[in-house]
């Protein structure tokens, strides 16, 4: 017995070590999530994107600054696997009717801090003000984005719709806070420059982007943005700006999503369908970066499905506020780079458009209007098998 | 203000008590009359209460290795040494003792005072305890012992649902009775109790480990530990435990309860070849409806741990060295809620099973190979980081 006893138990411990690889849990392949960088960092480039990871995870409490009111914690819980939010963390914005400024700056605008720390108040939206709530976006791919230039983004406009393809997007023009600096081949219009992240294109580039987010979804400021969002005052910095910083490297430097299944010839078919109905009219398949400060984003050529231009989406998804000089019914063309893993981010489920409010995404098809319903006419008259294909497509992205 | 009266009054009828009858011969460090419970833990080490020495001095390491990996990204092999614990005992008089519990991580680097009390015998039914105190919430707090467990890891549940080692600055009452099938225990002690940091912590949920304040009363007003346990010879031991106090600042504009209930359960059945240990906790935490739903206001979890000895017998010179298998299931929920904007359910799980094979050369020593396989769910639901590691660990009482 005894024998028998101590060698199975050294049986049972060498077959454990030598079947280890076997027995621990394996990775997704890279096309399968979006962490991780572009290709092509530099080492300090890499130490920097670590700190840049290590700063988005970081939650807040009212000792580091959280707050008082605020939408949430931490940056990942908007963004959890760098993937598109939850309704938990779509947050809402008031007060800009139209294109000529925000009319209750005043009273809290543009975002309300739906929570707050114990013993404060939370904000609410004041009485008159238009709202519309946006659901967070995936984070990877934006450094791709941010690098398109001025030139390429107006070469894709077509405001008078001359082409007479129903299609006349648009960018958005605004002005800039004083400590971001202009990008070297910017294309200003009255001094104003052209807008190109969030759901109405309201932010210059990431750090405007971050600077924003901290201060107004958490409660943080910076000297970058340095008005607290509760009292309307100045205060000193919650953040420094290293770590602001290396944020806005973490974002710049995040791989673009892969795209799964591009031999599968339903996938390709349902590429086909995609150009032929004219979705890829707003969602341009390709871009191409001019030269970025990060030689790894330097003059790339990528797939993001987006022409960074406001479109008139029609009066259903008109929700009666906007941004810079958007019109209420205008909204930036969402990249579609990431579409198919949205559900892990988002608890399993889809919440597609700005707000959330498509379950699938057959759904967010057929919410489109304005410039898009000749489009979302083309998508309804086609086959279930060709409907399909666009779907299968759609989930390679 | 009645708590500073009746601690002090408490204290010197026990002083009293011992100094009148410091010519008895009676022990009472265990009252072996009886059975044994989970709260006699920390006076069952081996190496207390067998000499005639004025101090008892031991303790035990835990020392361990593992390998492993969390979604393919693997972790290396790891060195550890979670505890070495120094504990001390002594008999001041017949009816009045001391034990304290120091301990060294090497995880966090730091030096811990975990119990420091001095018990005072009054009656067999009511001894006096005072100091630092292991709070009585679950089996698992007043008996942590790595060498008493065939497992590396202490169990989720008893570390993240319930705070571990979990003591505080108070004083209370214990005491038991019974007969040798049959013992009834109870324990109920005052003491300090937690912080805000309970809900307001940069894990991003409601964890009582991070609003332990041993030394410290922050909301002004004493946490109740309570617990009572039954054991029969046969069937084991029944314990249900309940802890109930306030997080928040004294001064604070509203005031944050917290609640925890536990009932655990120990039984040794074919002659202790067969051991079952299971503990279950759920806690209640007072969170504003204005802050992140990310702190949950119940939490729940538990384990269970089956070992079965498969050899018992005399092996490489060890007289009595026992081969055992066995598993590990536990499971903790920390956000026991559901998403105010969708009406799902709101998940923060984690999840594990722990296969294991120990040797135990003597009572006092255990060398332990696990293998451990976990799920972590976030708040939302997405797919879990699933860990695997082996994990080979050495303790022994010393």
């Amino acid at each position: 017995m005894t024998k028998f006893s101590v060698f199975i138990t050294i049986s049972l411990t060498f077959w454990c070590f030598f079947s280890c690889k076997e027995i621990l849990p394996k990775g997704l392949d890279d096309d399968q999530i979006l962490d991780g960088t572009v290709e092509g960092l530099t080492e300090a480039e890499l130490i920097q994107f670590e700190r840049g990871d290590e700063a988005f995870r970081e939650v807040f409490v009212k000792e580091t600054g959280l707050g008082p009111s605020f939408v949430t914690a931490s940056c990942v819980s908007c963004h959890a696997g760098d993937g598109k939010g939850h309704p938990f963390t779509t947050l809402t914005r008031f007060g800009q009717p139209d294109e000529y400024g925000n009319q209750f700056m005043h009273l809290g605008g543009p975002q309300l801090q739906n929570r707050s720390l114990p013993g404060y108040e939370p904000e609410s939206i004041p009485l008159g003000a238009t709202f519309a709530k946006f659901t967070p976006p995936a984070n990877t791919g934006l450094g791709y984005l941010e690098y398109v230039s001025d030139a390429d983004i107006l070469a894709m406009s077509d405001p008078n719709d001359d082409d007479k393809d129903n299609i006349s997007g648009t960018p958005n023009y605004g002005h800039i806070p004083d400590y971001l600096t202009k990008k070297s081949d910017a294309i200003p219009n009255n001094d104003k420059y052209i807008l190109r992240f969030g759901k109405k294109a309201a932010a210059y580039n990431l750090l405007h982007q971050t600077a924003n987010a901290y201060n107004q979804d958490m409660g943080i400021t910076s000297s970058y943005e340095s008005i607290d969002a509760f009292t309307l005052k100045k205060i000193e910095p919650e953040i420094t700006v290293n770590k602001l910083n290396d944020v806005v490297f973490y974002l710049e430097t995040l791989k673009a999503p892969i795209q799964r299944n591009t031999n599968d010839p339903i996938v390709q078919s349902g590429l086909m369908v995609f150009k032929e109905i004219g979705c890829e009219k707003c969602h341009k398949q390709t871009l191409k970066t001019g030269k970025a400060p990060i030689d790894a984003l330097s003059e790339k050529e990528f797939h993001p499905y987006t022409d960074l231009l406001l479109h008139d989406m029609g009066s259903g998804l008109d929700d009666g506020y906007t941004e810079a000089l958007a019109k209420t019914y205008e909204w930036r063309t969402p990249p579609l780079w990431g579409l198919g893993l949205s559900s892990d981010s988002q608890g399993g489920a889809y919440y597609l458009m700005h707000d959330g409010r498509a379950r699938s995404i057959e759904a967010a098809i057929l919410l489109h209007g304005g410039e898009a319903l000749f489009t979302k006419t083309k998508y309804e008259s086609l086959s279930a098998s060709e409907k399909a294909a666009l779907i299968t497509f759609l989930n390679s992205l | 203000m009645k708590y500073t009266l009746v601690i002090p009054f408490l204290w010197l009828c026990s002083f009293l008590s011992g100094q009148a009858s410091s010519q008895s011969s009676a022990t009472f460090l265990i009252d072996s009359s009886v059975l044994y419970l989970n709260s006699d833990a920390m006076y069952r080490r081996p190496f207390l209460g067998n000499n005639n020495l004025p101090v008892s001095i031991g303790g035990y390491l835990d020392a361990n290795t593992s390998y492993g990996a969390t979604n393919g990204s693997k972790s290396g092999i790891g060195f550890a040494m979670p505890d070495l614990t120094l504990i001390l005992s002594t008999r001041i008089n017949k009816r009045t003792s001391f034990l304290t519990e120091v301990a060294y991580a090497s995880i966090t680097g730091k030096v811990q005072l975990r119990h420091a009390a001095i018990d005072a015998r009054l009656h067999r039914l009511i001894n006096l305890r005072t100091g630092l105190i292991l709070n009585p919430i679950g089996a698992f707090n007043q008996n942590h012992d790595a060498p008493n467990y065939d497992f590396v890891d202490r169990p989720i549940a008893a570390t993240t649902i319930i705070p571990a080692i979990f003591s505080n600055v108070g004083v209370g009452l214990f005491g038991k009775t019974g007969n040798s099938k049959w013992v009834l225990g109870y324990e109920a002690y005052l003491t300090n109790g937690f912080n805000d940091k309970i809900i307001d912590n940069t894990l991003g949920r409601t964890c009582l480990q991070e609003g332990v304040s041993s030394f410290e009363n922050y909301s002004g007003k004493p946490m109740f530990t309570g617990k009572i346990a039954l054991r029969n010879r046969y069937a084991g031991e029944l314990g249900v435990s309940y802890l109930s106090g306030i997080y928040t600042e004294h001064d604070a504009p509203t005031t944050g309860k917290v609640a925890v209930l536990a009932v655990h359960y120990t039984g040794g059945f074919l002659r202790n070849r067969l051991l079952i240990k299971g503990e279950i906790a759920k806690v209640s935490v007072d969170v504003p409806t204005t802050y992140l739903q990310t702190y949950g206001n119940q939490q729940m979890g538990g384990f269970v741990d089956i070992i079965g000895t498969i050899a018992q017998t005399s092996i490489w010179g060890f007289d009595h060295a026992r081969i055992n298998i066995g598993a590990r299931l536990e499971y903790a929920d920390y956000n026991k809620s559901k998403f105010e904007e969708t009406q799902g359910t709101i998940f923060e799980h984690s999840r594990a099973v722990v296969p294991c094979i120990s040797f135990r050369p003597n009572a006092k020593s255990v060398i332990k190979f696990n293998y451990k396989y976990q799920e972590q769910i976030d708040f939302l639901g997405n797919p879990p980081l699933k860990t695997g590691s082996f994990q080979l660990g050495f303790s022994s009482y010393f």
